[in-house]
């Protein structure tokens, strides 16, 4: 049963400026399952519609957004809900924090500079959730951040006096103290050394072992991406190109954007050529025709010009929408 | 040409900030007496990796004339920057030495128009004399970094995505043609086929124009695939630098070894071993504040000398190593506490 099944989903940037209005079309039908108990990575091209992706999912919808078409339904156990649709009381009392929590990019800059770290937190939760029992909370809070190994006096201390990859740490472990069932990372690890960042996400593997939840773990770096995630989605333009379980992703990649992305990668002791993608990145208020990788792609053909590749199943758990690629009638 | 055919002589940076409050704060040194310099003739791209929080941002700052060192100081074509006063001064420097920052979004006001903020640079710095005369000028440099005016036209920075506002801020840094690019973290938010459309870039100004890059960054595999030289910083010292080769192929000071170690593969064949648990420091002000190697608590190889004294920096090969291991007093040290 999936935890998450998102269907169709269409959500556009709305804007008007000196009357021209325009219309980003960030998430165009976007359609998968997110499961109990797996790091799902989603990768693309920049700016191809990630952020906007997790922002319905986790309803954190506000304009100029707007989820026009599609759903978005979770299960969580005998409890399910349909995000498009939630009132956004509901998702404070029994959502956020309790079945979803959000790790933004940048997330601990957020915090009070003249805060100490659980005070920030026990206002953000007070809001979202109406802790009763304060005393309950703080042992709830300080037993969670120990057994990840992070000693506690991290949690009184000023954010300022811990180091951006601590401060990383830090903000991940508050935001599972509750055990979510599903976390949601955006760049988790971004403006981090590899040795630190080695320590933050070994630490995501860890909470997802122990609560067997699910986490989403956005990122560029392909690398962690190889290391981290069990299946990946590889987006382009607002669409899936493809996406399978991680070791197919990288070693038998079908869709030619994910080639090419998989090819560009650089790795120290080795200093061939790479080159990176010709032709601009395209333009989501006026997006190719047909395949929207057309203008860019290699292998172009007549069909791709005018018609939607179709994402389909080629081989189990494994989807490419390209017309090169035949759906597998298993 | 200047007297000392350097286009950049860093000499004994030292930056200390004031923590905590008035009265009873520390000191923490953030740049620690850090020397590197530029030839005029021969361009080349450097890279500053290392720890985060090690202090390269604050370098970068130094090399910008955005903050005095505390000591020593810095040359551009043979001038102290110190010495730079007038406005004219500081903006002929500005031409040639241009910035691109670590967050994007924070090169461009978000009330502003990116591209007016564009225009306004063009004119600005003199290579256009009025706005019809940029639009050339600022659409070649976007262009340069796969963008075009039309795309950004009438977009706020909020717009735009983070990979794109990078990219408009690579093209902001090209339109005065620099002779040094400081480039902090410039790949960091975007995609792997354009971080290497933005290296190749900075690959292409090297060859081409002759225009020295200083590339800050903790990707290290695009760091070894542009790079000449590298130097890897721990808690405000440069504790290894050296060719990229021979640094990131043979890391000889053990806080390098651990940085080669934990960089991910990228493919997914060795992820038990990358899963391997570390151990990380907490807070910073603890390892700045230390006496001795700020490594000195995490070091597999600490010796008791270690926690006395600042290591010596040592030549092994081409590398030259801030580490007690390769000089002569630690054999004393060691023979003497019998590790
Ligand atoms: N508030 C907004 N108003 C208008 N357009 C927007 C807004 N926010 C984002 N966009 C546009 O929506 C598209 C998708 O942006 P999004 O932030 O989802 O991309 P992303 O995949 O997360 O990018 P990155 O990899 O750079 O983080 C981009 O074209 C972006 O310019
Ligand atoms: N204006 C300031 N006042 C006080 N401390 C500062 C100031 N600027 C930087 N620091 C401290 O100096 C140290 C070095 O910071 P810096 O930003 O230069 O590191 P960095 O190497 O660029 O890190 P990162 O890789 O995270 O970008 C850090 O401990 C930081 O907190
Ligand atoms: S559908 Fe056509 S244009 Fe699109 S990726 Fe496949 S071959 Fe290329
Ligand atoms: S000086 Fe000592 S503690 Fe520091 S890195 Fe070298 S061996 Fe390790
Ligand atoms: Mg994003
Ligand atoms: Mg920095």
């Amino acid at each position: 049963m999936a935890l998450l099944s998102v269907k169709n989903l269409h959500a556009y940037y709305q804007t008007e400026v000196y009357g021209i209005s325009r219309t980003v079309r960030a998430v165009d039908g976007v359609s998968f399952d997110l499961f109990p108990n797996e790091i799902y990575g989603v990768a693309g091209e920049s700016s191809c519609g990630k952020t906007t992706l997790i922002k319905v999912i986790s309803g954190s919808i506000k304009p100029p957004l707007k989820a026009l078409e599609g759903s978005v339904n979770y299960t969580f156990g005998d409890y399910s809900v349909d995000m498009l649709r939630a009132s956004q009381d509901e998702l404070r009392q029994n959502v956020r924090w309790k079945e979803i929590s959000y790790v933004m990019q940048g997330s601990m800059s957020v915090l009070n500079p003249v805060r100490r770290v659980i005070a920030t937190f026990r206002d953000i939760v007070d809001t979202h959730e109406g802790i009763t029992d304060k005393q309950k909370f703080l042992e709830q809070t300080r037993a969670h951040v120990n057994r990840l190994g992070l000693p506690t006096d991290v949690l009184d201390a000023y954010p300022h006096q811990l180091s951006g990859g601590m401060r990383q740490r830090v903000a991940i472990a508050l935001a599972t103290v509750f055990q979510p069932s599903l976390i949601i990372a955006d760049e988790p690890t971004t403006a981090l050394d590899v040795v630190v960042q080695r320590g933050v996400l070994q630490m995501i593997k860890e909470i997802q072992a122990i609560s067997s939840n699910t986490v989403l773990l956005v990122t560029h770096d392909m690398a962690v991406h190889a290391n981290v995630a069990d299946r990946l989605m590889i987006m382009y333009a607002g669409r899936i190109a493809e996406e399978g379980p991680t070791e197919t992703i990288f070693n038998e990649p079908l869709h030619p954007y994910t080639q090419h992305l998989i090819r560009s990668l650089p790795m120290i002791g080795e200093r061939s050529t790479k080159v990176s993608l010709e032709g601009a990145p395209p333009n989501l208020a006026h997006p190719p025709t047909g395949c929207r990788f057309h203008p860019r792609c290699p292998y172009v053909m007549d069909v791709c010009r005018t018609e939607v590749p179709e994402l389909v199943t080629v081989k189990e758990r494994h989807r490419v929408a390209c017309h090169l690629v035949k759906e597998d009638s298993l | 040409m200047s007297v000392s055919g350097k286009l950049l002589d860093v000499q004994h940076v030292t930056v200390e900030f004031h923590i905590g409050g008035l009265m009873g704060g520390t000191l923490l040194t953030a740049v620690n007496d850090v020397s590197f310099s530029l030839d005029n003739d021969k361009p080349e791209i450097l890279t500053l990796a290392g720890e985060s929080g090690s202090g390269k941002t604050t370098l970068s700052r130094v090399l910008l004339r955005d903050l005095e060192p505390t000591r020593g100081k810095v040359l551009f074509e043979g001038r102290d920057l110190s010495a730079i006063r007038k406005r004219s001064e500081f903006n002929e420097f500005m031409k040639k030495v241009q910035p691109v920052f670590q967050n994007p979004f924070e090169t461009f006001s978000p009330l502003r128009r990116v591209d007016a903020y564009l225009f306004d640079t063009a004119v600005n710095f003199g290579m256009a004399s009025n706005r019809r005369g940029a639009v050339k000028v600022v659409d070649d440099a976007l262009h340069n970094v796969g963008l075009s005016l039309d795309e950004v036209r009438q977009r706020y920075p909020h717009e735009l995505s983070g990979g794109q506002i990078q990219r408009v801020s690579v093209a902001r840094a090209l339109i005065s043609k620099p002779k040094l690019i400081l480039a902090d973290e410039p790949v960091s938010m975007v995609d792997a086929s354009l971080r290497m459309e933005i290296v190749n870039l900075f690959q292409k100004l090297r060859d081409e124009q002759n225009v020295s890059v200083i590339y800050i960054t903790h990707d290290l595999a695009t760091a070894y695939y542009i790079s000449d030289r590298i130097g890897i910083m721990l808690r405000g010292y440069v504790v290894e630098s050296g060719p990229v080769e021979d640094v990131l192929e043979r890391p000889a000071h053990p806080y390098t070894q651990l940085l080669k170690e934990s960089v991910p593969e990228p493919a997914p064949k060795e992820r038990e071993s990358w899963a391997k648990h570390i151990a990380l420091g907490t807070t910073e002000v603890k390892e700045y504040g230390r006496i001795g190697c700020k490594f000195a608590g995490r070091c597999p190889h600490v010796m008791d000398i270690c926690r006395k004294a600042d290591p010596p920096d040592v030549q092994v090969g081409q590398q030259t190593v801030k580490c007690y291991l390769y000089s002569e007093d630690a054999e004393k040290s060691a023979a003497g506490t019998g590790h």
